[in-house]
């Protein structure tokens, strides 16, 4: 397989052309950038499917499109058996020698939303990865339905204020954890699963290339700073997202086989979640004196997890 | 490659496995699918051939109908041969992903296996599941015998490729009353069934990388009408395909089907109009009474559900004088469906028969030769005094007192 050079960013980010500049995402917007990076990061020729979604909706508005490859959106929930589906196509095209060019090296890649991925499209993802079709799966997780103007999702975290799990005058926003889809996946004994940001981008470029290289379903979860529900202004999305790997409170990590955690990036100086919440609009609330508790839970959370994490590296089991 | 079958001259088959075997002849390239009764033994009887050599193709035992659908519309867009079957709430939970196969014109071939629709939860047949899928933008073809499904399968894939065409097709049979009874069914050989459907021609297909493809693009005000408004244009054109892949299939094998079939309509004063296995029941009710009592019955009944045969049903009972549409779903609050269409085709007619609905067989209910009788009769009660003399909307096998609605206002 043809793997692109990830030695500068410069040379890297124009590497394939294959996602165009124009499309109608925020400015500001992670998902762009984890996109180009995924699309960069081989010369196969890709098959990509998109759940609904802000990703979807910005890049495919007849007529118009900013995909440069084939492309499929079928709906919210989908977008692994959409990929999955073109995957059996082109096994059984291959063994019936009905493929135009056979030889055509191609890998099949589906990107969705935290809605589309931790919950309306979960099953189809478990379905999909229990198959173990030949398939990337790639979450955007901006925490929110950002589509839908910031919604919550079961991946937004304790205490942010989105506008289904508010803060208000009785409420410090929502009161349920994050759930871990890194570990749900990585149970269903994925020969890939990692967490990734596009701040680290050699990290996230090198991941993607492992997720493309290796033969079967592989699952990652990149953060997605979300300028417009986080609440942020748009040119810090990757100073926002460098507090949100250097606090912990999103680690990059890879999990083999289902097993062996290695973590990809220990920052030197760890720096506390209240400067990473305090630089979002979304955090704003917590910041009261009665909701301080909410800050040291968060923090004391992050802590734990950091700690088991560490513990599963050194364990290798 | 595929191991081929030998097949005898006539075969001992029920619907399921007739239909089983026309998508194995018709090399499938997918199959994406979810069992669910009555339709499982087509998904297993596939997965048999699948395990002894018989299928080249791919076999993707999905979680769910709906992922089965849209695991179908991934793989038709990578551009081959693509199948699948279920029935009733495996019906309901693809119908969002029916849309979207029919709006990028995606040629999928769904059996459909006819069940009730929950609640109460029902596994018997009945066309509920049939009438949901009536606005899905796929043309709908529907099997009467076992024969006929094994028939309609081999001509779907004919029609819904075809480059004039290009939509998807289901076939629909009656839950056990099709699917599990055995009956004679004459197959043709594999190379015969294969060289009649044909080769599958890609179109637009993901796998071609010197030509990106977008599937599923965003359209709102400005677009979204013209692309609903051709999708549909494109699904009543398709009766000329669909003409001439009944009469090429007629050549080949000197089974004859058409859009709509008459039965004994020639001289008929009376007749109904039904879908599915009661028009089998209907048509012996029809001879019976033709030969006992001399009433002339006659049958009709689309075998093409959509593209609707407007025209046909038009000219089908432009001369009887009473007619009595079968609905075996219940409508919820209104007229049965299949009534407001062939209502809707004789108002544009300068004969206007008079025409009652019957609502029957919710649920597998039983529709016997001898309610098919009744019904008759009633219709030629009807045409002798010249008006309706019961309600506009009946329910015939429905125990308890009897149930109807509306009344025929007549001018004095």
């Amino acid at each position: 397989m043809a793997l692109t050079s990830i030695k500068n960013l410069k040379e890297f980010s124009t590497a394939n052309e294959r996602f165009e500049g124009a499309h109608l995402l925020c400015p500001g917007c992670a998902h762009s950038m984890i996109v180009r990076e995924l699309m960069n990061a081989t010369d196969d020729n890709l098959v990509i499917a998109s759940a609904t979604g802000c990703l979807e909706v910005c890049t495919a508005v007849y007529p118009y499109t900013s995909w440069d490859t084939s492309w499929i959106h079928i709906g919210f929930e989908n977008a692994a058996t959409a990929a999955a589906g073109a995957e059996a196509m082109y096994k059984a095209r291959k063994r019936k020698g009905t493929l135009k060019d056979p030889d055509a090296p191609v890998k099949f890649v589906a990107f969705g939303g935290d809605g589309a991925t931790y919950d309306i499209g979960f099953q189809w993802l478990s379905g999909m990865i229990e198959r173990g079709h030949d398939v990337t799966y790639i979450c955007l997780d901006n925490e929110n339905y950002a589509n839908t103007g910031g919604q919550r999702s079961s991946a937004t975290p304790v205490g942010a204020h989105t506008s289904t799990a508010q803060a208000g005058r009785v409420s410090y926003g929502k009161k349920q954890k994050k759930k871990d889809i890194v570990a749900i996946m990585a149970a269903h004994g994925a020969p890939y699963v990692a967490q990734l940001a596009p701040n680290k981008w050699k990290i996230m470029a090198k991941g993607f290339q492992k997720a493309l290289e290796t033969e079967g379903p592989c699952f990652i979860n990149t953060v997605s700073a979300c300028t417009t529900e986080w609440k942020f202004n748009p040119k810090d999305t990757i100073n926002i997202t460098d507090l949100a790997t250097d606090s912990l409170m999103f680690p990059i990590y890879e999990i083999i086989d289902g097993r062996q955690l290695n973590i990809l990036y220990r920052p030197k100086n760890v720096i506390p979640v209240e400067e990473y919440l305090a630089a979002q609009g979304r955090y704003k609330h917590l910041f009261k004196p009665e909701n301080r508790h909410v800050i040291d839970m968060i923090q004391k959370e992050v802590n734990e997890r950091w700690e088991y994490l560490q513990r599963r590296e050194e364990a290798g089991v | 490659m595929a191991e081929k079958m030998e097949l005898n001259e006539v075969e001992v088959w029920d619907g399921n496995y007739a239909a089983a075997q026309a998508l194995r002849q018709a090399q499938v390239d997918v199959v994406a699918a979810y069992p669910i009764t009555p339709s499982t033994p087509i998904v297993e009887n596939y997965g048999a051939f699948v395990a002894n050599g018989y299928i080249d193709g791919e076999f993707v035992m999905v979680e769910s109908e709906h992922a089965a659908m849209s695991g179908c519309v991934g793989a038709a867009a990578a551009g081959g041969r693509v199948a699948t079957a279920t029935s009733s709430q495996g019906f309901m939970l693809m119908i969002e992903v029916l849309y979207q196969a029919s709006g990028m014109r995606l040629p999928i071939i769904l059996n459909v296996v006819n069940r009730a629709i929950a609640s109460p939860l029902n596994v018997r047949g009945d066309h509920g599941d049939m009438y949901a899928g009536r606005d899905s933008g796929w043309i709908q073809l529907d099997a009467f015998n076992a024969q006929e499904a094994y028939d309609l399968n081999l001509c779907a894939f004919k029609i819904g490729e075809d480059i004039n065409v290009r939509l998807p097709v289901m076939v629909h049979q009656d839950g056990f009353l099709t699917s599990h009874t055995a009956q004679n069914v004459y197959p043709l050989s594999d190379d015969e069934a294969y060289a009649f459907i044909g080769d599958y021609k890609p179109v637009d297909e993901m796998l071609d990388f010197t030509r990106a493809v977008t599937y599923g693009a965003q359209t709102e005000e400005d677009w979204h009408y013209e692309h609903k408004a051709k999708q549909h244009r494109a699904l009543m054109d398709s009766y000329t395909v669909i003409d001439r892949v009944f009469a090429e299939f007629k050549e080949k094998t000197g089974r004859e089907y058409k859009r709509l079939e008459s039965y004994l309509m020639e001289d008929a004063e009376v007749a109904i109009v039904a879908l599915g296995s009661t028009v089998e029941t209907a048509l012996l009710a029809a001879k019976q009474l033709r030969e006992s009592e001399g009433l002339k019955a006659g049958v009709v009944a689309p075998r093409v559900f959509r593209p609707f045969p407007f025209n046909e049903i038009r000219d089908a009972l432009a001369n009887v004088k009473a007619v009595a549409v079968l609905d075996r779903s219940c409508p919820m609050g209104a007229m049965g469906a299949l009534f407001n269409e062939v209502s809707a085709a004789m108002y544009a007619s300068p004969h206007r028969p008079l025409i009652t609905n019957f609502i029957y067989g919710l649920g597998g209910r039983d529709f016997s030769l001898e309610d098919a009788k009744a019904i008759f009769r009633e219709q030629k009660g009807h045409a002798d005094v010249g008006y309706i003399t019961t309600p506009l909307q009946q329910f015939s096998g429905l125990r308890g007192p009897k149930l109807g609605f509306y009344e025929m206002k007549r001018s004095k």
